[in-house]
């Protein structure tokens, strides 16, 4: 089973127990990001998440928008990157810029 | 993302179908498209599918414009395989790697004391001869095969089947000289020079690897640098 594959199951299992959940993906990578498009991170309503989208980097800032989604429902589509000055704040040091799309699973 | 359609990608992809979601990141919207599958709230136009549809052929996830503002159009392909003729010491120590490296895996024994729950617990085995059952699993490009019993009566029909299908990848253990024999064999069972050199052989990146874990590393080394040979290929265009 790939790593995709892996996390979604694993989402699908925590709604299917009544936890909220919310699925962030990498949409689009600038340079040298470290994790590829289509990188999966599961959060659940607690903040306990599984997967990666950034090799470490910015997922505090993800879960975060994550918890968020999953209060509100509405999805997020989140920009991190070195000429960010966000982006400095939650540590993306590594050069790279990315996009992530923040989803709840209804 | 509505949980149906999780479950019917999770579903698709069990059953070794490529899926594809699509994404409008501006509203959240979203339709999951398969065979037989056309799940969701989103409408598409016929050049937002014409897109769509080189993404599926390109295996390659990506953002793209549309009427409707960015469209994220996410390519699901059912897993990378490996198979293993022989349940052989390395190949324990192989099958655990490629699993966590995102390979489904099978090990093909005809020696049903080496290919033994026990020893490979978690990994689908075959305890038929590799000629009948690795046409039955039909290698495609998602697929590397690799040959490690050293017993041309079970390494030879393997790689002959092998060599028969689209595997992206064919390794075969054994050393320079124990490779040119397995040429003169399968010369003589008609395979040419220009087909026999699909053969990684001897099989891994030459790391002076010695252990079997060593060899597993050297060998996923190798099937991943020809898995991802565009990447490298790409990289070194851009230096040029």
């Amino acid at each position: 089973m790939s790593d995709t594959d892996q996390i979604l199951s694993e989402a699908a299992d925590w709604h299917r127990s009544g936890r909220g959940v919310a699925l962030a993906t990498v949409v689009l990578t600038w340079g040298s990001s470290p994790r590829p498009v289509g990188s999966k991170l599961a959060v659940d309503d607690q903040g306990r998440f599984i997967g990666s989208v950034s090799g470490g980097c910015v997922e505090g800032a993800v879960v975060e928008n994550a918890l968020e989604t999953i209060r509100t429902g509405a999805p997020k589509l989140l920009d991190f990157g070195v000429t960010d000055e966000q982006a400095w704040d939650v540590g993306l040091a590594c050069g790279g810029k990315v996009q992530i799309f923040v989803e709840r699973l209804s | 993302m509505k949980i149906d359609l999780l479950e019917r990608r999770l579903a698709a992809q069990r059953a070794g179908q490529t899926t594809v979601l699509v994404t409008a990141l501006k509203t959240g919207g979203q339709l999951l498209l398969g065979e037989g599958i056309a799940l969701g709230d989103l409408t598409l136009g016929n050049e937002e599918r014409a897109a769509i549809n080189r993404a599926v052929i390109d295996d390659r996830s990506q953002t793209i414009d549309s009427p409707q503002g960015t469209l994220f159009v996410e390519v699901w392909s059912p897993p990378l395989r490996l198979i293993v003729v022989g349940a052989v010491h390395i190949a324990q120590t192989l099958a655990r790697m490629a699993v966590i490296a995102g390979y489904d895996v099978t090990i093909i024994d005809p020696r049903s004391a080496f290919a033994s729950e026990e020893r490979f617990p978690g990994v689908t085995l075959a305890t038929d001869w590799p000629d009948e059952v690795l046409p039955a699993l039909k290698p495609d490009k998602r697929t590397a095969i690799v040959t490690l019993t050293h017993d041309p009566k079970i390494d030879d029909p393997a790689l002959q089947a092998a060599l028969k299908s689209d595997a992206f990848y064919i390794g075969a253990l054994g050393s320079r000289r124990t490779h040119a024999k397995r040429g003169e064999r399968l010369a003589g069972a008609g395979f040419d020079a220009a087909t026999f050199a699909r053969i990684h052989g001897p099989v891994g990146l030459d790391i002076g690897a010695l252990t079997p874990g060593e060899i597993a590393v050297s060998i996923l080394a190798e099937i991943t640098a020809i898995l991802r040979r565009d990447r490298i290929k790409a990289r070194e265009d851009k230096a040029a």
